[in-house]
């Protein structure tokens, strides 16, 4: 039972058959081609295949492709404008936060869903929020430094 | 050789699905098909469609159903729609403010993420032992409602649950609403969780509702979760503690009660005598923030 399903990828809108017992992840990174949606667990407890769905921070390994029919999906690959780096992207590299980088694409939109939220998040409410994403490498100081840099930075922006 | 039964990247297992816009298109495609599997958030189904513990020939998501996902103050309480958020549920002004024991069971659940994607219908249906939100429900004596092709029915949560993964739901019906009444005055509420990491479900959790009469115990309720088949009611305690006086003695022995009536087991997460040692002090911390609370009207 095939179904063509149409929603907003990066704001572009895109068609696409799936089967029901198809994974948004799977669809995202072997039919559209996006591999920056990371697959690990598979289970939900590591957030590396996080993206947006509605603005909201969702897992794409348990969310059926089929599910997304006609909603607006923001990838890692969404972030970047006109060649220029989303400012939370930036404030990773400016903090070092990145190691094998694996994990990375699931916590920066994990941190765009915190600060659209909250722009000024404390490092408890940065630590609670990214509870569910995990790193191998970092040890997540870095990362906590570079959520607070990039809050930080999009209020400089705005002045 | 035996089928590879765990595979975490797809789902080994095809299926026919529905995501009706309404409950009249819902009772439609119920009263068409044999058997179905609902879907909410999936957090707990998919998971378990991927290790082939569940292999539906027809999915229905009732994700697309608005009349399921609600927040609503009634004269005769709080409705929830079953398929509310659980984050909808967290990010409410009159669950934090007049229901704050469902407020911290529900953001005791999993992540961020897990809370935008699951229901507080998928928690209760999913009908775990550890289930965070069930205890709170239980203190506040919730009545749920269900829907199905012979009509609707009104359950209260207190006997909805049967056994692991197993609730009163009939094939084919599905929860709808869960209401909440309010608290009485003078009461207050409390819950605690246990768990080995704070993703982690519970090792053990509980939720405890008090109400004070003239410097006494007026009424009580105690629920706990993974310490039994099903999250429960601590019903020996809490008629115990019913007229009793707030003292150290009485919150100590009501613990005491607690770790005796519960049916703990040893599994991956715990041992059952962890279990019941730690029921006792969870028990009487809980019991303690409650009194603070309900002195503070
Ligand atoms: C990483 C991770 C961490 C978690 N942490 C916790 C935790 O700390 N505490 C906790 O309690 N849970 C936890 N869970 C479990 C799960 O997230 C919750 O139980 C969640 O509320 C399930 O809701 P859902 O909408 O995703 O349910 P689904 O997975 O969609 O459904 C669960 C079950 O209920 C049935 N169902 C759903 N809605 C209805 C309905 N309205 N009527 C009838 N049947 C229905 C489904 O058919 C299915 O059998 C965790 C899960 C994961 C993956
Ligand atoms: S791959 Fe989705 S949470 Fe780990
Ligand atoms: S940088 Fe390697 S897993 Fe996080």
């Amino acid at each position: 039972m095939k179904k063509l399903i149409e929603f907003t990828l990066n704001g572009r809108k895109v068609r696409v058959e799936v089967e029901p017992n198809e994974l948004l992840l799977n669809v995202l990174r072997e039919k559209l081609c996006l591999t920056g949606t990371k697959y690990a667990c598979g289970i939900g407890e590591c957030g590396a295949c996080t993206v947006l769905v509605d603005g909201e921070a969702v897992l794409s390994c348990l969310t059926l492709a089929i599910e997304v029919d006609g909603k607006n999906v923001v990838t890692i690959e969404g972030l970047a404008k006109d060649g220029k780096l989303d400012v939370i992207q930036e404030a990773f590299l400016d903090e070092g936060a990145v190691q094998c980088g694996y994990c990375i694409p699931g916590f920066i939109l994990t941190a765009k869903a915190l600060l659209k939220e909250n722009p000024s998040p404390t490092e408890d409410e940065i630590r609670e929020y990214i509870k569910g994403n995990l790193c191998r490498c970092t040890g997540y100081v870095n990362i906590v430094r570079a959520i607070k840099r990039a809050s930080e930075l999009i209020k400089e922006g705005e002045k | 050789m035996d089928i590879n039964k765990v595979n975490t990247k797809i789902l080994p297992v095809s299926f026919d699905y529905y995501a009706p816009s309404s409950i009249e298109e819902l009772l439609s495609i119920l009263k068409r098909e044999e058997e179905v599997v609902f879907l909410a958030g999936g957090t707990d189904l998919l998971v378990k469609m991927k290790q082939r513990i569940v292999e539906p020939k027809v999915v229905v998501s009732l994700n697309r159903i608005s009349e399921l996902s609600f927040i609503e103050e009634k004269e005769d309480g709080l409705h929830i729609g079953a398929v509310t958020k659980l984050r909808a549920i967290e990010k409410s002004d009159v669950v934090r403010e007049k229901f704050p024991v469902l407020y911290w069971g529900v953001r005791a659940i999993g992540s961020v993420q897990i809370r935008n994607m699951g229901t507080i219908g998928g928690n209760l249906c999913n009908a775990s032992p550890a289930a965070d939100s069930a205890p709170p429900l239980m203190v506040l004596n919730a009545e749920l409602k269900t829907i199905g092709v012979e009509g609707e029915r009104r359950i209260p949560i207190n006997e909805f649950f049967v056994g692991p993964g197993k609730t009163v739901l009939k094939s084919k019906e599905l929860l709808a609403e869960i209401k909440v009444p309010y608290l009485p005055p003078n009461s207050g509420t409390s819950f605690i969780k246990i768990a080995r990491t704070s993703m982690d479900i519970a090792k053990i959790n509980v939720a405890v509702m008090v109400r004070l009469e003239n410097g006494r115990i007026g009424e009580c309720r105690i629920a706990l979760g993974a310490v039994a088949p099903t999250p429960m009611r601590a019903r020996k305690a809490e008629e115990f503690l019913t007229g009793k006086e707030v003292t150290d003695e009485n919150l100590r022995r009501a613990g005491e009660i607690v770790s005796k009536e519960i049916r703990p087991i040893t599994d991956i997460r715990s041992t059952a005598e962890y279990r019941r040692e730690v029921s006792k002090v969870l028990t009487y911390d809980a019991l303690r923030i409650a009194i603070r609370e309900a002195s503070k009207e």
